[in-house]
């Protein structure tokens, strides 16, 4: 490390063009981190499902009901553990932006099959014995500011169109990378108020003693439903929002095609950079290779600095970035409450880094060979 | 005195290496940036496409979307009574009263699901929405387990083609047509008898979810909205339905905007400081050709002026450049799944003109933004210092 100081002085030589390729690599891994949170929220139950959760949709389309005697029907088939089930409320509080997911929930099998979702006891207690009850998500909570004990006014879009009022009776929190924004109330609240509605439920949700028996439980469930008027769809909760997210459009590739242009332009920038600083510094290589440094010193040396920049400009613009998910996360700003998860993984960090480093080599390798192969007596004679 | 732009030009030949650097760097913002425009542009024209001003679309007060609405056949028939509905040849009210739902398809690029909105409608569909027609096969019979569906939903779907028959909810149906329905968001619908649709997905009978109807100017909607909003047997909403698909494409699109314009924002951040790079290093190399200019009688303006316009030309040719690219998507269709309706709508990018100015606009901010710090540093150095240097 004793050349940390030549090359921290190189670094230091024109400042405002350090900084300005050290700012276009923060510009491009602040983006990367954004690109990946946004196509991480798009596919935001792909990545937290659980393997052992079937999902059973009626097969016409999701939004044709099941009838509740699959219910008994399901939990008799060996590897089931629990059964549960939810209604899509779809309703509008105050005004349609400030959407969020409001499910009909299953109270006596809700905490079975989502263990992950936890609610204080004595919170859960008050919920199930108020039929009006609500349990609403931490995220949500917060972004309307609602507290335990609140009334809350809910317009029933799908179902009649009359204001419901519901009761704040918990919050539930779950781990990081969990949904945080649902509105769970009791399905008999529903059953009640909506008549035509009675003896059938939006979708199952199956919870499995072992997962390996996933493909064997969904075939016996369809199996046991064909040809009925209510022929079933069964897949695991992965396979559901996969199919899900695909839908919304090809985010992924949209996602892929803007990062390449991005890298491909940062590349450009910062190898111009780099031979820039080259061709000015011919001289002093020419310097160190007359008065004995080996050529791949200059080779390694060079790209050093390449990398350093490539480094620290990395670090800035995911540090940024995870600044400014937590930001968002926060207000719900932005996100208009469609997209609650804007979270930006440690995986996507370390990759953001691999990335700046590869792209310092990259950029950096051109003129380190040029810097290489300089020819001592032509390069002094250049000045 | 102005320094002639000649100078300028033979400059950024001279530097080409460094000028291509900068002109690819604008050229990938603004080609991002206007992606995401056309991409939102398309999604937006194919919604808004779908609505005319000549037609009402009624539904129960309070729904979000057709999809939530409910309106009974004792109130269509009020709809189709009233004079502000237009009237065909034979005297009948052109209208349809509809059935909403989906039905989930396999998607011919993925293999997987998506939904497809099916719309069961009344036999005067055609002329309410008479911007559609049979492009193959002919208009289903009213009371059979037929279909017509649109180009684009016979595109993306397997099962879809003309000719052949699709069993989804429970029912086995043929497939009598295909219709063009203009790019509109009905491209991607499969229509059918309200009835039979109504019935095969076990809908209660007589109620539907929506009504379009033709009216007889589009001016005789305030009327409309007048005596049904006064009769008390209605509880509904009337919109225009230009008005309504208007709002339905409101949500993607603004998201795709939103993320759009932060993305290019971001990136022009990233591009400005490639251009500044590049003329900081133009300004440095040639800082003695500067002073010689000034030294000879060049003032300090005449020398910014002409920076900046270096500046501005790259960004100009990056601007083109990326619109150039991004050229080659108009027109390349995609889907995206409407959250309003559940539904998956296949649209185009649309590469417009207003879009372009507004990226060779952008391009030249950011070279006017990269181009003044640099241009202000060549004309403020001592002419005899620079002129010393080696």
């Amino acid at each position: 490390m004793k050349y940390f100081a030549l090359l921290r002085a190189n670094l230091f030589r024109k400042k405002l063009r350090t900084t300005l390729t050290i700012g276009s690599f923060a510009v491009a891994l602040f983006l990367f981190g954004l690109l990946t949170v946004v196509r991480g929220a798009f596919n935001q139950g792909v990545d937290i499902a659980g393997a052992d959760r079937l999902v059973v949709i009626n097969k016409v389309s999701l939004i044709n009901p099941l009838p509740i005697a699959y219910r008994d029907r399901m939990l008799r088939i060996p590897g089931v553990k629990f059964v549960t089930f939810d209604n899509w409320f779809g309703g509008v509080y105050i005004k349609e932006s400030n959407f969020f997911p409001q499910f009909a929930v299953d109270i006596d099998n809700q905490r079975n099959v989502f263990p992950e979702m936890t609610v204080p006891e004595d919170q859960w207690k008050t919920f199930v014995e108020d039929q009006q009850g609500a349990i609403v998500g931490a995220d949500t909570a917060k972004r309307f500011n609602w507290k335990i004990g609140d009334r809350i006014p809910i317009r029933a879009a799908i179902f009649g169109g009359d204001t419901w009022e519901f009761n704040i009776r918990g919050i539930y929190t779950a781990p990081e990378g969990n949904d945080l924004s649902q509105f769970w109330f009791q399905h008999k609240y529903l059953d009640e108020r909506t008549k035509f509605l009675k003896g059938t439920v939006g979708w199952y949700t199956v919870k499995l003693e072992n997962p390996d028996d996933a493909v064997r439980v969904a075939k016996t469930i369809d199996d046991m439903s064909a040809n009925s008027p209510f022929e079933t769809k069964t897949e695991t909760e992965k396979a559901f929002a996969t199919s899900f997210a695909k839908q919304a459009g090809n985010i992924e590739f949209l996602i892929f095609a803007i990062g390449i242009v991005v890298l491909f332009t940062l590349l450009l920038v910062t190898g111009n950079t780099m031979a820039i600083s080259v061709r000015e510094r011919v001289g002093e290589l020419a310097v160190f290779k007359a008065i004995g440094f080996s050529d791949r010193f200059v080779l390694f040396f060079v790209l050093c600095e390449s990398l350093l920049i490539a480094i620290i400009g990395g670090l800035l613009g995911l540090a940024a970035c995870k600044g400014f998910t937590i930001l968002v996360t926060k207000t719900g700003m932005l996100s208009g409450g469609f997209i609650q998860l804007f979270h930006l993984s440690g995986i996507a960090m370390l990759l953001g880094l691999g990335l700046s480093f590869a792209v310092g080599i990259l950029a950096g390798i051109l003129p380190a060979f040029s810097a290489m192969r300089l020819r001592v007596a032509l390069a002094l004679r250049r000045v | 005195m102005a320094v002639p732009l000649i100078y300028n030009l033979r400059s950024v030949r001279a530097r080409w290496v460094s000028a291509i650097v900068a002109v690819l760097g604008i050229a990938g913002t603004v080609g991002v940036f206007i992606a995401m425009l056309a991409l939102a542009n398309g999604f937006h024209t194919t919604l808004v496409s779908s609505g005319s001003d000549k037609n009402a679309i009624v539904m129960r007060a309070g729904s979000t979307s057709e999809m939530t609405g409910s309106v009974t056949m004792e109130q269509v028939k009020i709809i189709q009574d009233d004079p502000a509905v237009a009237r065909d040849e034979k005297g009948k009210p052109i209208l349809s009263p509809e059935v909403v739902v989906i039905a989930a398809l396999p998607l011919k690029s993925t293999g997987t699901d998506a939904n497809v909105q099916v719309r069961g409608v009344s036999e005067q569909a055609l002329k309410v929405r008479n911007n559609i027609h049979m492009v193959q096969g002919r208009f289903f019979q009213p009371g059979l387990l037929e279909l017509v569906v649109g180009k684009n939903a016979t595109n993306s779907y397997s099962g879809l083609d003309y000719g052949s028959t699709i069993k989804f909810g429970g029912g086995t149906w043929k497939i009598v047509g295909v219709f063009d329905a203009g790019g509109s968001a009905f491209d991607s619908e499969v229509w059918g008898d309200a009835r039979i649709v109504a019935e095969v997905y076990k809908r209660p009978d007589f109620i539907f979810q929506s009504v379009t109807a033709r009216l007889t100017s589009p001016d005789a909607i305030t009327q409309l909205r007048d005596r049904l909003s006064k009769d008390p047997r209605m509880t509904v909403q009337v919109d225009r339905e230009i008005d309504y698909y208007q709002k339905q494409s409101q949500g993607l699109t603004g998201m795709i905007t939103i993320l759009g314009g932060t993305v290019a924002f971001i990136m022009g951040i990233g591009a400005v400081f490639g251009a500044l790079n590049t003329m900081y290093s133009a300004v440095s190399e040639r800082s003695r050709e500067i002073a010689t200019m000034r030294a000879i009688g060049f003032g300090s303006i005449s020398i910014i002026v002409s920076f900046i316009f270096e500046a501005l030309f790259i960004a100009f040719i990056g601007g083109l450049v990326g619109c150039i690219a991004v050229l080659k998507l108009n027109g390349y269709t995609t889907g995206a799944m409407n959250f309003q309706t559940f539904s998956h709508v296949a649209f185009a990018f649309r590469v417009t003109v207003p879009l372009f100015l507004e990226g060779i606009l952008f391009a030249l901010i950011m070279g006017f933004i990269g181009g003044v710090p640099p241009a202000i540093r060549a004309a403020s150095r001592p002419v005899v210092l620079a002129l010393r240097d080696l």
